[in-house]
């Protein structure tokens, strides 16, 4: 996917994350984590994995983490990604690129 | 060398007799002198011991550089006096290498984490290290590493000589001209003073800071006059509103509400559940929230509790109130409710930090604990528990009393939801060891209770009574499968605190954090 | 998909007495429900999410669906309505992610269920899923609603119950909530007759005020008597009461087993109907004294050898 224009997922909650992209020339990933010290490592990891799984390979990410789990993790790249090319209301690909 | 908790000690710290924690009981029985504060002979009538200014007290006990200084924290984040008070040492007096060994510190007291990061704190001895203090120790700002002591451990270190304090700088509700300071009867009350006395009476020098001047006697009386040199009367000694934070509140977090109610079940289960038992409670959320599940149980079994004591919440008192519990004996008060408690009601009367928690004492009252409810920041597999740094490694929290009640108490049960955001709280390892797992018997989670396996005795009341329980590597294991197994924490060598054991041994060392990094 | 979820095959008639409303957007909410010991968890898209966070709501509900290990509680996902753009991906993600159920909102009429059962059965060929395998359940949320749950409860297969929407209820019934209950009465009963007429389950709407435990347990009370078999929920804190009150007592347990045993001796003999405790038993009693025995058995509270 190509991100087309700047969107948001999630919020500052605990347990969430925060996730924006906007288009870029290269793709550039900008963690801030509640829990960097522990699990910043895993956080990039799961990051870069959904991005790849979502074919995204340009675009700034940044993620502000308020010690979300995985799944949501996951959930909040996948949203904002979607919305920034108006794809997120139907036919998402659930099993697909989206597990 | 490695301590009886399995923790590695540099050996350049085990000087002077500084001994590796050995066990919980290792030192029972020995024999010591208490130390003594230097006292000057005053046979002269005099008017009064009332100075003009903070400044004018600083002078008169000789005030100096490289002195150590103590507060009490019993305003806790509402307290003005030892901000106040570093102020005129540095910024008027000039004083340097100020060594602060506070009961406790925290976020009323980030202008001395400007004077840490400015080199003129040198060391902080302390029960408590949060906020911006915590902060800049963990970053290595102090010249000397902290020393962490617990409410026990402190008067203790006091009475050993290993803790000397120069001047006791202590806020007082309400006192006369000479000194006879209390707790109550101010514009500004905080109730017990039990963290205070001890330092009234192994301090050299003495002044206490009010600001509300009581007409001669005022007793009862905390602090006693021949304990005091100097009385200074300012504008505000705190705010009392500020005392209970968060930390203190009463939770309605279902979550909470349901470990709490097995903890009561756990209680109820317990063979020292009887009429007259003795109980306690930490101030977090779901520890407090198991004296309200504990009503109904006593009613159930026609039994009243003995005593409450520690630290102490209005909760607590209405408990008294309707006639649960008959006597509340009270080392600081976590609300105006309680504060106002205290004055009100003869059977609710204010102890020592020594008489509570002193193991360097002919027994104090932790040694008569029936069951002591606790929270934990982490919780490892040999049921060893961190209270003192975050996920972060930085120093966030206070040991308190919780080593001492654990190590006393008959039923130790530490109340905790398996993990906090993605925190896991039950872990191979915790970050600093507090308190050592032999002390601690149960642990109450959300996923589960398990049992310390040296409790043979409870493991079997729990299976009496119906009430599940798991191993503690099963909670972890589950705890890791939601969070994920977390890094180790990367640290320099530099050691920045040292954790004491309540018996002056050396249980933990808590070491620089190094900046995180992606690789 | 590596590492999904396994979850045990869909029961319609499973112990449903405890149905607790979960916010499918908060992360904190949704990743560990079950620990509070409900029978199953509604996992809302509906009104707990707002309209500019349906999407994210949604990804939010397929990792949770596919990742958090509910264990034996029923998940079940409460979608948009079918008057809204928002259902037809409700459905997909609901079925993709293997949730056991779809509860429909504001239903009134059997074309409804049919309309979402279809959607749930394309959901289910496109996904892979065994046709079949995701329930429905209807929520009656207005007098025509109730006036075709029979219809309704019968309208599909798939379909496990009903649950009357007391809020929405009311509000069209021009009436406040009442101690006795007395402003949807005649609702939970027309909608019990039907969900019996029709072999399926009966659930009750949630309490609104949290603080007014009196009057929960009030409610509870009246519509265990009334012989519903499970309540919607808003807090954990609930959960213990409804549990207590539907399971069976002691007593009730004891006079079932006294049936069941002396009435497999009687068939043994050769004997149809027969008196127990000085009361005459025949084979309508004898299941009633079986299911009790099954429900105590599910409650935990059964500890006899039957």
């Amino acid at each position: 996917m190509v991100i087309e224009k700047t969107a948001m997922a999630g919020t500052l909650e605990s347990s969430d994350a925060q996730v924006t992209v906007s288009p870029a020339d290269t793709l550039e990933i900008v963690i801030e984590s509640s829990v960097i010290n522990q699990y910043g490592r895993q956080i990039k990891q799961t990051v870069v994995e959904t991005l790849g799984r979502l074919g995204v390979e340009s675009g700034l990410v940044s993620v502000v983490d308020k010690g979300a789990l995985d799944c949501t993790l996951k959930a909040r790249v996948e949203c904002a990604v979607f919305r920034s090319c108006d794809a997120s209301m139907e036919n998402i690909p659930w099993g697909g690129v989206i597990q | 060398m490695i301590n009886a908790v399995g923790r590695d000690i540099p050996d350049y710290l085990l000087v002077d007799g500084k001994e590796v924690y050995q066990g919980r009981f290792a030192k029972d029985g020995q024999v010591m002198k208490r130390d003594a504060p230097t006292c000057v002979m005053n046979e002269k009538p005099v008017a009064d011991k009332l100075c003009a200014s903070i400044r004018e007290a600083c002078e008169k006990c000789g005030a100096h550089d490289g002195m150590t200084i103590s507060f009490h924290h019993a305003f806790r984040n509402g307290d003005y006096t030892a901000s106040m008070v570093c102020k005129v040492l540095v910024e008027e007096m000039g004083i340097k290498d100020l060594r602060v060994a506070a009961t406790s510190l925290g976020d009323a007291h980030n202008l001395l984490a400007d004077y840490i990061e400015q080199g003129i704190i040198v060391q902080v001895q302390a029960s408590g290290v949060r906020g911006r203090i915590g902060d800049a120790i963990s970053h290595g700002k102090l010249k000397e590493p902290a020393i962490i002591r617990s409410h026990g451990g402190r008067p203790r270190a006091m009475m050993a000589g290993e803790l000397h304090i120069d001047i006791a700088f202590l806020a007082a509700a309400s006192s006369d001209k000479v000194g006879n300071a209390s707790g109550n009867g101010g514009k500004n009350n905080c109730g017990s003073m039990g963290y205070a006395m001890p330092d009234s009476r192994y301090a050299d020098k003495v002044v206490v800071i009010t600001d509300t001047l009581a007409p001669f006697p005022n007793v009862p009386a905390s602090i006693k006059c021949e304990d005091v040199d100097c009385v200074v009367v300012v504008d505000e000694i705190g705010d009392p509103k500020r005392i209970g934070t968060k930390e203190a509140r009463v939770t309605q977090d279902p979550r909470d509400l349901m470990m709490a109610e097995r903890a009561a079940d756990i209680i109820a289960a317990t063979p020292w559940f009887v009429d007259g038992f003795s109980y306690q409670t930490g101030a977090g959320g779901p520890s407090l929230a198991v004296t309200r599940f504990l009503e109904e149980r006593m009613d159930a079994k026609e039994i009243k509790m003995g005593v409450a004591f520690g630290g102490i919440t209005g909760n607590m008192c209405d408990l008294q109130d309707r006639g649960y519990v008959r006597k509340i004996v009270d080392t600081q008060d976590f609300d105006t409710k309680a504060i106002a408690h205290l004055h009100d009601c003869p059977d609710h009367v204010e102890m020592t930090v020594s008489d509570y928690a002193n193991p360097a004492s002919k027994g104090a009252y932790v040694n008569y604990l029936d069951y002591m409810i606790l929270a934990a920041l982490e919780v490892d597999t040999k049921f060893n528990v961190n209270v003192i740094t975050g996920s972060d490694g930085v120093v966030r929290g206070a040991p308190g009393g919780h080593p001492d009640t654990a190590a006393g108490s008959k039923c130790c049960i530490i109340v905790t939801p398996l993990v906090r955001g993605r925190m896991p709280t039950i872990c191979k390892d915790v970050t600093t060891v507090t308190t050592p797992g032999e002390c601690i018997d149960v642990v109450v989670t959300d996923y589960g209770t398990a049992v310390n396996p040296a409790r043979r005795d409870i493991i079997d009341c729990l299976d009496a009574a119906g009430i599940p329980h798991v191993s503690i590597e099963y909670l972890q294991e589950k705890a890791y499968s939601i969070v994920g197994e977390p890094d180790p924490l990367k640290w320099e060598d530099k050691v920045v605190a040292i954790v004491e054991a309540r018996d002056g041994t050396i249980l933990d060392v808590i070491r620089q954090i190094k900046p995180y990094t992606f690789d | 998909m590596a590492g999904k979820i396994h979850r045990p095959r869909p029961n319609k008639d499973r112990l449903r007495r405890t149905m607790m409303f979960m916010n499918a957007q908060r992360p904190g909410l949704i990743k560990d429900a079950y620990i509070y010991g409900c029978d199953s968890i509604m996992l809302d898209l509906e009104d707990a999410v707002a309209v500019n966070q349906k999407d994210a709501a949604r990804f939010s509900l397929y990792h949770a669906l596919t990742t958090v290990d509910y264990g034996d509680t029923e998940v079940i996902v409460r979608i948009n309505g079918t008057d809204t753009e928002y259902w037809r991906e409700d459905v997909r993600v609901c079925v993709a992610g293997g949730a056991d159920g779809i509860r429909i909102p504001k239903c009134e009429s059997a074309e409804q269920v049919k309309e979402v059962e279809a959607a749930v059965e394309e959901a289910e060929r496109e996904f892979g899923v065994e046709v079949g395998w995701t329930l429905l359940m209807a929520a009656l949320e207005s007098p025509l609603g109730i006036m075709n749950a029979y219809e309704i409860c019968t309208a599909s297969d798939r379909m496990l119950g009903c649950a009357i929407s007391g809020g929405d209820f009311r509000t069209s019934m021009r009436v406040q909530i009442e101690p006795d209950g007395i402003e949807i009465n005649t609702a939970r009963s027309m909608m019990l007759l039907a969900a019996r007429a029709a072999g399926v389950q009966c659930l009750d709407t949630m309490y609104p005020n949290l603080d007014d435990e009196e009057g929960f347990r009030r409610e509870v009370d009246l519509i265990v008597r009334m012989g519903f078999d499970g309540k919607s929920l808003i807090n954990p804190k609930q959960i213990a009461y409804v549990h207590e009150r539907l399971a069976p007592t002691p007593k009730q347990i004891a006079h079932s087993e006294k049936i069941v045993r002396s009435c497999r001796e009687q068939a043994d003999a050769g004997v149809g109907v027969y008196v127990v405790d000085g009361k005459m038993v025949d084979p309508p009693f004898f299941r009633e004294a079986e299911r009790i025995i099954e429900l105590a058995k599910k409650c935990g509270v059964y500890h006899g050898d039957l």
